[in-house]
């Protein structure tokens, strides 16, 4: 289907318009999935007392989303409900979960001729239910039932993706959008860490820190799968070499810059030339491999997590200029 | 008014190509029948074909009621629409070949010189141009109503870029879904060849300058337009690229796409845009949606525009009353399908008669489309016949009228169970190196008790058309 399809071709381009969407609606669908896992991390977190107390849990978590601003703008105080409004409903929010499913499956109907019905079927049937939701009263939408609902989702259409697109230039852009997302997603929800522990130093390695740490790796789906690599006793040490540099950890950023290294890899191949975003996923890759759990902590976990996420950005954008833009002869 | 024509009822009996429908409304029990037709519904739903009507805000993604009871046509019936279709499509490119080079139909005096070169929708960038294998209309829709068992007339033609065929192929493939066993019991010929036909017409049109196997795109103004699922359904199953102006550049002699690989030449270009809006340099200055410099590459062959630039002049629905004359001038046969007796307000005979019986006509602006800016006298009030008067006089040569046809009408399922819903049909007729129909179209039902206007804009729905293999 899609770009061309004649035979005797092995190679094909395929409209950068298209190719962006591509990326796009993968971004999207993992974005969203991020929304509702920062949902689930902040009312379980608000759920144990902290060092600030119970209220102000909330406003961590937005600050460290970068979407403090623009709730407070709209609603003042961080109450839970206005903030599951704000991080699920909301559509001036364009990180909520509305938004983006929403925006990918727009982006999605704008390229249907390059995915297959299955994929198409995923992203349309997430946009019915959520118009679904939305008329549904709020009072009979419980908020766990609300993340399971996302993550049922985006787990459809990353499976329609895998199961049924062909391996082609599409699919890469797709899993480079994928890759890129959660890798930014992995090191921000980590952050949300660092916002909450801030104000006392002296939580670090006590029950309540190691409580915390669990509560992040519950949220992202990432609990028994920590158990299974390491056993014993939940430390900062352990977690973060297993998001960070783990490469069996599915969201460890790793596993993620590894991610975009092989499909931006592939495409150099298909397309015949290596441009400025292939040497940007290597040095960063490189980077990766060069760092140890001790480097991180002597850096600081927050300062290691912020150089990482404008690392990502400046990849981004060798990626758009290279094959998104459609400027590159 | 005569009676109306009910295609499945004759006197007390069904009517042949129906026969097998009777038993099947008859053992379908209502509950059956909603739950079928929200099974439908869904499936329309999530496979994406919405319609979003101009200027009526609401949902963008507002379905057209589906109506599933079939409208069937038998092999006789549709072999000679067929022969009229064509014989049609043949002669209305045959026109504007003429219209745009020597113009020898109106110096033979057949066709009022005034009603073509003083034409809003002559366009006289093209005059001159004679695009491949002679074809400026490359789809053709003919909107064709039925007033009896032979009686079949032409409504209007249209040459540019008719839409509604994926309705046509999706109506099919729900109902093949939906009902198995009717088309295991009926023979019923397939229609899903259309989006290759498509395909090689469009390929068969490549320009001079093409070496090798063509490469198609189809041309869209973008995701907001009302056809636009219409238009990625079709780049899907024709397995070409769905472009958007910005997609698009000229270089040189070509036109090229950008891809992700750097620029790659296209070849044939079926645009979903309208004439106005495809090059900013030729036409409109301000369109963001067309590529500059297009008109030129097409004028020295380098790129094929489907339909090509100019076609509207045939279509027009003043021209319409000419296209008998076409057929016995270019083809030198008798028209095979009838046109609707039409008086043309611009002559002052006709205006007369015409305000003389406002009340029964139906009158239409000369260049409108989609049901809007036309009056159905019989079915309007005195307040709207007389406004309606008054824009007449204002401006006549912007207004045709025709008699008031007994539309004929199709058993639909509505709230309170069947009943007679009256119809049309347009039929897409292919044009390139040959000239080709896939049997059967797109039958739009006004599904409003009484009410003659099919247009899905104005409320109107859509059923599958059958033809019978013989």
């Amino acid at each position: 289907m899609g770009w061309g399809g004649r035979p005797g071709r092995t190679r094909y381009a395929m409209l950068s318009r298209t190719a962006d969407n591509l990326y796009w609606i993968a971004r999207y669908m993992e974005r969203a999935d991020t929304s509702a896992r920062l949902l689930e991390v902040g009312s379980r977190i608000s759920l144990i007392p902290s060092a600030h107390g119970y209220r102000s849990e909330w406003d961590s978590l937005l600050q460290a989303a970068g979407m403090a601003e623009g709730f407070a703008k709209k609603y003042g105080d961080p109450i839970q409900r206005n903030i599951e409004s704000w991080l699920f409903f909301d559509r001036d929010n364009p990180s909520s979960v509305a938004s983006c499913i929403t925006a990918a499956r727009e982006n999605g109907r704008i390229v249907r001729t390059a995915l297959t019905a299955q994929v198409w079927d995923a992203l349309n049937t997430a946009f019915q239910e959520l118009k679904a939701l939305e008329r549904r009263a709020r009072s009979d939408l419980e908020l766990s039932r609300l993340t399971e609902w996302v993550m049922r989702h985006a787990a459809m259409v990353r499976g329609a993706i895998d199961a049924t697109l062909l391996r082609n230039d599409g699919y890469n852009f797709l899993n480079i959008g994928y890759y890129l997302e959660r890798a930014d997603n992995t090191a921000r929800l980590m952050d949300v860490k660092y916002y909450v522990l801030l104000p006392r130093v002296d939580f670090v390695g006590s029950g309540l820190d190691n409580y915390q740490w669990t509560t992040l790796l519950r949220a992202m789906g990432s609990h028994r799968a920590f158990h299974w690599a390491y056993g014993g006793e939940v430390t900062a040490g352990k977690i973060a070499d297993f998001l960070i540099l783990n490469p069996q950890c599915p969201r460890s950023l790793t596993t993620c810059v590894a991610g975009m290294a092989n499909h931006l890899g592939r495409l150099a191949t298909a397309y015949g030339r290596e441009t400025e975003a292939q040497v940007r996923a290597k040095d960063v890759m490189a980077g990766i491999l060069a760092t140890t759990v001790e480097g991180i902590f002597d850096e600081g976990l927050h300062e290691y997590l912020t150089r990482f996420i404008d690392d990502t950005a400046v990849l981004a954008n060798a990626i758009h200029f290279a094959y998104l833009s459609g400027e590159m002869r | 008014m005569t009676p109306t024509f009910n295609e499945m009822f004759q006197g007390s009996g069904v009517r042949p190509p129906y026969a097998r429908l009777e038993d099947w409304v008859r053992a379908m029990p209502q509950e059956l029948r909603h739950l079928k037709q929200a099974e439908a519904e869904a499936l329309f739903r999530r496979i994406g074909i919405t319609f979003a009507v101009y200027g009526e805000g609401g949902d963008p993604d507002r379905l057209i009621p589906f109506d599933m009871f079939p409208r069937v046509f038998s092999g006789a019936e549709w072999s000679r629409l067929e022969r009229g279709i064509k014989q049609r499509a043949r002669a209305l490119n045959a026109f504007l070949v003429d219209v745009y080079g020597r113009g020898e139909i109106v110096r033979a005096g057949r066709i009022p010189a005034r009603l073509v070169y003083q034409n809003e929708a002559y366009e006289k960038a093209v005059a001159g141009i004679v695009p491949p294998k002679g074809v400026y209309s490359h789809i053709v829709g003919i909107d064709l109503v039925r007033t009896g068992p032979d009686d079949f007339f032409v409504l209007e033609d249209n040459c540019r870029t008719p839409s509604g065929v994926s309705y046509m192929l999706e109506n099919r493939e729900i109902m093949m879904r939906m009902f198995p066993d009717l088309f295991r019991e009926n023979r019923i010929e397939p229609v899903d060849t259309y989006p290759e036909k498509l395909r090689r017409t469009l390929a068969s049109v490549a320009p001079k300058k093409c070496t090798g196997e063509p490469t198609v795109v189809i041309l869209t103004p973008g995701h907001f337009n009302s056809a636009y699922y219409e238009h990625s359904f079709l780049a899907d199953l024709m397995g070409v690229e769905l472009v958007e102006g910005q997609d698009l550049f000229v270089d040189g002699e070509y036109v090229f796409m950008r891809t992700t690989e750097g620029p790659r030449r296209v070849d044939v270009i079926y645009r979903r845009i309208d004439d106005a809006y495809i090059d900013p340099l030729c036409f409109k200055p301000d369109s963001m949606l067309g590529i500059p410099g297009l008109m030129d590459v097409y004028r020295a062959g380098g790129v094929s525009i489907c339909s090509a630039p100019g076609g509207g002049v045939a279509d027009d629905k003043a021209v319409y009353c000419y296209v008998p004359e076409m057929i016995r001038f270019y083809l030198g046969e008798e028209p095979i399908l009838k046109n609707v007796p039409t008086w043309q307000c611009g002559k002052s005979d006709d205006l007369k008669y015409v305000l003389e019986k406002l009340p029964e006509l139906v009158v239409k602006e000369v260049h409108g489309s989609g049901g809007y800016g036309m009056l159905v006298g019989p079915k309007s009030s005195q307040a709207e016949v007389e406004a309606f008067r008054a824009k007449i006089i204002d401006n006549p040569s912007n207004y045709i009228a025709q008699p008031t046809l007994a539309l004929s009408t199709v058993p639909s399922f509505v709230e309170e169970g069947v009943a007679p819903r009256h119809v049309d049909l347009r039929p897409y007729c292919l044009v390139g190196e040959r000239i080709e129909l896939v049997p059967g179209g797109l039958t739009r039902v006004a599904l409003k008790e009484g009410s003659l206007v099919v247009n899905s804009s104005q409320g109107g729905g859509v059923k599958d058309t059958w033809v019978l293999a013989e």
